[in-house]
């Protein structure tokens, strides 16, 4: 199955991570989701483009913005939506993953947004689902539209992202942002420094374009857009680092850090995030912030998604 | 029943043979390996391009019985070994209840006996129910016939009770098999550590988790005088450790899988150079895991140089159900029995790194090497004339693609499904019964009914 707009069609079928996903496809994405942010900006947020098309977000972890994103963006464009939380369904009766999926197949759902603990569950449910699967998130492996949503970011910021310097700081070893934002980045022609300490950076990260800091000072030296992940705790507590005291003076991202960068630079969080720990507040909050723009990007991106891979025509997409 | 077996090659590694001979079966045992004998009313087979080897010999293999019959018994067991040519195997006691007792010994090589006629050397465990606390009856299973022992999925973490099994095991001269792995660098594991884990976000065991315990294992062996086998060896270090072991004169064995010289951790991905295929299939999931190019080459250098004995297939059934979930929750281990001879010629005698007479040594009298004792069948991995006609007859060219669905393995977890392979076992000849004539079971003779 493939989706036509105006210009473009996508290349996959199936939106399971970024790693494969070529420079074209991203670009179709980013391009279609500028066009979302003109029904989104309107009194009246609606556009009949997906109407009598059902989509199911189903989570096997908590989440607020991610799946809210997702099924506004759906909303929004007329789509109908079901969810399903593992915790008020079969899943906690034991039904495995295949079984659920066959399910909702039976149901004849048009896509299927996935988000799961388990890296590659949305590549197993993509066998069985008959439809377009979008990787909401799973495990340490992908979150393709954070990924996209923080492209479209930057980009708006900066016009491109090819030649941008782009600083990630934090717990790279189990973060699927990173693992997106890395693979799209380096596609679209940007320099990636990932930083953080070595028990959080896999050495093997580092390849072309790519490269590793433990110390964060020089990550940060002339950097246009720096993205400080969440740190769990729970990292701490398996002796990855420690504590999270130390983490903030190591990495932490500061308002005297950030004089480090480019005097353009833009801050980035995918959120949800420790203040204090691993972004300071008058860093969040303060004018390099580009934080909430990401959760507004992301409703756009998702609605752009959506669309493409459900198929729509360009003339219904703006449609009022 | 009298069977002449007539124009193949001759392979008897033991012996030094390879030449063009004729052989003779009769009443389950070799009657002459010479041309020109009276072979008048024996049923001929021709065998002319094909290789006529001794029996091959699997030490590393799960039968699942008892305990876990829904991914495979005895009966189904042997059945696939017999197809891949196997008339010697060894099964791992991590059944329910675990073989730790002479009872459970003899248990297993009675199934085996209903089964058919491939032997089944049963395996004891080290410690009581594997539970690592307290050692198994390892002088009753002795006894009862245990061809070695092991805790092979559940390698013991203390030194302390290791370092006592192993002086323990000494009395009987039986050896110590095991699988090395430090649990503390594994904890939630599912690949091998590098490049291919970081970029897929699966989370992963550092090659050093097995090299530290074949160091631990090679020092204890050399300290106690115990026979150490290393089971499917896997990284570049360790077999550098075991070469090393052995020019000391420590009594140090290795084993390699297929699996490890044929596939790398770039499986996991889906993104194997020649046989791309699905990111995240389980069947590219087994322990130890699939490693890198650089691991693969030390693997076959291993093999190449006698610092790996033998080849094992560590054949690990498991139910399309319990294969069929997310990575991670999968549980480890692949079949092997089948695709062990053709992925080997494709990957070792093909590309020119192991000769033919030498890969028929590693499948068979490299095994009973590592396992000769008393309890080990006298004669297994050679053919000579008044032993018993354990007999694999294999064509080395023959070309085909694996079909998970037409292996005799009551389950299919195989990674090599659609890959095209070379070679193919024809004819094996188990006690003188031809189980598997034209690649196929032979009926009656190969469930070992009488009449």
């Amino acid at each position: 199955m493939s989706a036509s707009i105006g210009t473009g069609t996508l290349e996959s079928t199936h939106l399971l991570g970024l790693r494969h996903t070529s420079a074209a496809d991203i670009q179709l994405i980013l391009d279609t989701a500028e066009g979302m942010q003109e029904i989104l900006s309107r009194q009246i947020k609606k556009a009949p483009t997906l109407r009598g098309r059902s989509v199911v977000t189903l989570f096997y972890e908590p989440s607020t913005r991610t799946r809210t994103s997702f099924e506004m963006a759906a909303k929004i464009l007329s789509a109908d939506t079901t969810s399903i939380a593992a915790g008020s369904s079969s899943i906690v009766k034991g039904e495995t993953l295949m079984d659920t999926v066959l399910t909702l197949r039976s149901m004849t759902m048009d896509a299927l947004i996935i988000r799961h603990s388990q890296t590659g569950a949305p590549a197993l449910a993509a066998q069985f689902a008959g439809c377009p699967v979008i990787n909401a998130g799973d495990g340490f492996n992908e979150h393709p539209t954070q990924g996209l949503l923080d492209l479209l970011t930057i980009r708006q910021r900066f016009g491109r992202v090819q030649g941008l310097t782009v600083t990630i700081v934090g717990d790279i070893q189990h973060s699927r942002v990173a693992r997106s934002n890395l693979w799209a980045l380096r596609r679209l022609g940007a320099v990636v420094r990932l930083a953080g300490p070595p028990t959080l950076i896999p050495p093997e990260m580092e390849c072309d374009g790519v490269t590793l800091h433990y110390q964060v000072d020089e990550a940060l030296e002339g950097a246009d857009v720096v993205m400080a992940l969440r740190i769990q705790k729970e990292r701490q507590e398996s002796g990855l680092f420690p504590s999270l005291r130390e983490y903030h003076r190591l990495y932490g991202i500061s308002a005297e850090r950030m004089l480090l960068a480019s005097p353009r630079a833009i801050v980035l969080h995918p959120g949800p995030m420790n203040r204090g720990v691993e972004i300071d507040p008058d860093v969040a909050d303060g004018p390099q912030s580009a934080i909430t723009d990401q959760v507004t990007n992301g409703v756009a991106v998702r609605m752009a998604l959506l669309y493409l891979i459900l198929g729509g025509k360009s003339s219904d997409a703006l449609a009022a | 029943m009298r069977w002449l077996l007539k124009g193949g090659r001759l392979i008897v590694p033991s012996r030094g043979i390879d030449e063009a001979r004729d052989l003779l079966i009769e009443d389950g045992v070799i009657r002459s390996l010479s041309f020109g004998d009276d072979a008048s009313g024996a049923s001929t087979l021709d065998l002319s391009g094909l290789v006529v080897a001794p029996g091959f010999i699997d030490i590393h293999t799960h039968l699942r019985e008892p305990g876990f019959e829904h991914k495979e018994t005895i009966a189904t067991g042997v059945q696939s070994a017999a197809a891949g040519g196997f008339t010697t195997i060894c099964c791992m006691p991590n059944t329910n209840p675990a073989i730790d007792n002479g009872p459970l010994v003899e248990f297993v090589r009675r199934r085996a006996e209903e089964a058919g006629p491939v032997r089944v050397l049963p395996m004891g465990s080290v410690t009581r129910g594997m539970g690592q606390d307290e050692m198994a009856d390892l002088g009753e299973m002795a006894e009862a016939g245990a061809s070695a022992f092991t805790d092979d999925a559940f390698p013991i973490q203390s030194s302390r009770m290791m370092r006592l099994a192993m002086r323990y095991a000494t009395t009987f001269d039986l050896p110590v098999v095991t699988h090395c792995e430090d649990k503390s660098l594994t904890i939630g594991a599912s690949m091998n550590e590098g490049y291919v884990s970081a970029a897929i976000g699966i989370r992963a065991m550092p090659r050093t988790a097995e090299e530290i315990h074949v160091a631990r294992n090679i020092l204890l062996a050399e300290e106690t005088g115990c026979r150490l086998h290393i089971a499917h060896i896997s990284t570049r270090r360790s077999v550098e450790m075991v070469r090393r072991a052995r020019a000391h004169g420590i009594r140090v064995t290795a084993e390699a899988c297929p699996h490890h010289f044929s596939l790398t951790d770039s499986a996991v991905a889906g993104e194997d150079a020649e046989h791309p295929g699905r990111a995240y299939d389980t069947n590219t999931k087994m322990n130890p895991p699939l490693r890198t190019p650089d691991d693969v080459a030390a693997v076959v250098e291993g093999l190449q140089d006698g610092t790996i004995s033998c080849i094992a297939t560590d054949h690990a059934p498991h139910s399309i159900e319990e294969k069929g979930v997310e990575f991670d929750l999968a549980p480890f281990g692949i079949i092997g029995f089948e695709t062990a001879l053709a992925v080997s010629l494709t990957y070792l005698v093909r590309p020119g790194w192991i000769s033919l007479p030498d890969l028929v040594k590693l499948m068979t009298s490299g095994a009973a090497g590592v396992l000769a004792s008393p309890n080990f069948p006298m004669g297994a991995g050679e053919l000579s004339e008044g032993g018993r006609a354990d007999v694999t007859i294999f064509d080395p060219a023959a070309e085909w693609i694996v079909e998970p669905s037409r292996l005799l393995s009551k389950s299919k977890n195989t990674p090599y499904g659609g890959h095209r392979l070379f070679g193919r076992v024809r004819h094996v000849f188990a006690g003188g019964r031809l189980i598997v004539r034209d690649g196929h079971p032979n009926g009656a003779e190969a469930r070992g009914e009488k009449g």
